[in-house]
């Protein structure tokens, strides 16, 4: 692992034949009427005529198409892939958009004005003025309670989400506590039922009061939805048993975190592992911060 | 007395064929009305009817709620109508399968009515469970099984402790001891009957089986050809019937 300094990327000349962000204007002003009316409706789903991108579905064209539509030549972009700044679908997305747009990009939550992401909301907190762009796989809550979309539609206009706490009961009846890791159920300004992507539960606290804007886009599900700044964001429990986050019994072996989420990676055929920082952005600063303080230390 | 239930010239068509005839009838708190016929006779329809699972053509149905006030189903916005029917009614399938939810355990199965009515403490759901399971005699170590390892029998009576759990007024019944055998069927009413009296509940019970009827109903609607072709007291209507296919219906039976 690299200590060197991440400066922005100086932006690049755009590609040539394509318009700026790929999609074209009308499109990209229909997805942003798309996007008003979720945010105007906190948690409740807005269906968009969702384009083919140059990207199979599954891998973030429902993010792709959000970020398009609301980025501007002033935007510095950062796109995070289960944490990482530098997996694939990271790197391709950051790539796409410096070639449509010719936009600054970074791998700092701080310098970031628009932050696509999967799996996971950075652990440096966010700020006014940002925004965060969510790849979702399948937006709906009540799917595997309700296959039925019109069905499920009238679940949610008429607020009847009992049977979404069947499936917590179901698992503090098998395994003794709440048992879903990710995408766990919220509700929205104590109105909406909302998955918030497949991001660990760890992170449901943060999308609470948070101070950015977030978007939601499901690309082959064709539809978008959003949390305003400052919405109240409750994830599903019982009186009794209470919403917990994850934790662990180790710090980040990089960095020494104990307050974020880490991954297990398994470095041997031997059974050896590591806990790490997922947020390869946050674990970096810390270590360069830890590195400048070692000798004043010792 | 106000009754709970109004039925006023109840109509169903289905194209050109009439499934219910303007069909009328009063049920009274603490009632239970059978309601026989042979197949295609319309009384499916009929139940389906009231509980708005099917719309009707024309009719009133006019139901009394906790408070005293008459409700008109027919006009009533479906966000109440849908809460009605979690709160004070209750359908029990023929078929368990389509009443339960097969892939959840019966604890569960029974907390799912507490949930929609707002009930979020862990605890006691699982002590209402234990009671209900209790009451329709299911053994407490069975709480936590799926519905699917359940005998014909336990899945209707882990319906009925689904349904009853809301602690409903009025309880509309689809042939519930269909597909079961003599011993079980006679515990399954058994236990009905002793529920109807001690929760004081309404009942409207659909079967072909005149021997259920007999045990279980105080009235008795007979039904032909979407029309009610006779109706009055169970005992009265079995053992002096008065319409041909009524008395047809009564010596078809088998007597033990």
């Amino acid at each position: 692992m690299t200590l060197s300094p991440q400066l922005p990327s100086s932006p690049a000349l755009p590609e040539p034949g394509f318009n700026f962000a790929y999609l074209d204007e009308q499109t990209k002003r229909s997805i942003r009427r798309a996007a008003l009316k979720a945010v105007a409706i906190p948690g409740h789903q807005i269906p968009f005529s969702s384009r083919e991108m140059p990207m199979s579905y599954g891998w973030g064209t429902g993010g792709v198409q959000v970020t398009a539509s609301v980025i501007g030549q002033m935007d510095t972009l950062k796109v995070i892939d289960q944490g990482a700044d530098d997996t694939t679908n990271a790197v391709n997305i950051r790539r796409f958009f410096r070639k449509v747009c010719g936009i600054n990009t970074t791998e700092r939550t701080e310098e970031a004005t628009l932050i696509q992401t999967r799996h996971r909301i950075p652990e440096t907190p966010l700020r006014e003025g940002q925004i965060m762009v969510y790849q979702v796989p399948m937006p709906e809550p009540l799917y595997f309670i309700e296959p039925s979309r019109t069905e499920a539609n009238k679940m949610h206009a008429l607020e009847e989400y009992g049977p979404v706490y069947v499936r917590l009961y179901e698992d503090i009846t098998r395994f003794g506590h709440i048992a879903m890791a990710y995408d766990y159920p919220v509700m929205v300004n104590d109105r909406y039922l909302m998955k918030p992507s497949p991001i660990p539960r760890f992170d449901n606290p943060k999308l609470h009061m948070n101070p950015a804007l977030q978007l939601f886009g499901a690309g082959r599900e064709k539809r978008i939805y959003a949390l305003p700044p400052y919405t109240k964001v409750k994830s599903l429990d019982f009186e009794d048993h209470p919403f917990t986050v994850e934790t662990w019994d180790q710090p980040c072996e990089f960095c020494g975190a104990t307050d974020t989420y880490l991954d297990e990676v398994v470095t041997d055929d031997q059974g050896s592992r590591l806990w790490i920082c997922s947020d390869t952005d946050y674990c970096n600063q810390r270590q360069q911060n830890n590195h400048l303080l070692t000798p004043t230390l010792s | 007395m106000q009754p709970l239930l109004t039925i006023d010239n109840l109509s169903k068509t289905y194209n050109s064929i009439y499934a219910c005839d303007r069909i009328s009838f009063d049920l009274y708190p603490g009632q239970v009305l059978g309601i026989i016929g042979e197949s295609g006779s319309g009384k499916s329809t009929l139940l389906n009817a009231i509980a708005g699972h099917i719309p009707v053509d024309a009719g009133e149905i006019v139901y009394c709620d906790r408070s005293g006030q008459p409700i008109n189903l027919r006009t009533l916005p479906e966000v109440h109508h849908r809460k009605l029917m979690k709160t004070e009614w209750g359908f029990v399938q023929q078929n368990p399968r389509d009443g339960l939810r097969m892939t959840v355990t019966a604890g569960a199965n029974i907390g799912e009515r507490l949930l929609d009515v707002g009930e979020r403490h862990y605890g006691n759901i699982r002590s209402e469970a234990i009671e209900w399971l209790s009451q329709v005699e299911i053994p407490h170590s069975r709480m936590d099984d799926l519905p699917s390892t359940f005998s014909g029998g336990m899945q209707q009576r882990l319906q009925l402790a689904r349904i009853l759990v809301t602690q409903p007024r009025l309880v509309l019944m689809d042939e519930p001891t269909g597909g079961l055998d003599v011993s079980v069927q006679a515990k399954l009413l058994d236990l009905m009957r002793s529920l109807v009296r001690t929760l004081h509940l309404s009942v409207i019970l659909v079967t072909h089986d005149i021997g259920v009827v007999r045990l279980l109903a105080h009235r008795l609607m007979v039904m032909q050809n979407g029309q009610v072709v006779e109706t009055g007291l169970t005992d009265q209507v079995l053992d002096d019937p008065h319409h041909p296919y009524t008395q047809q219906l009564v010596s078809a039976t088998l007597m033990p």
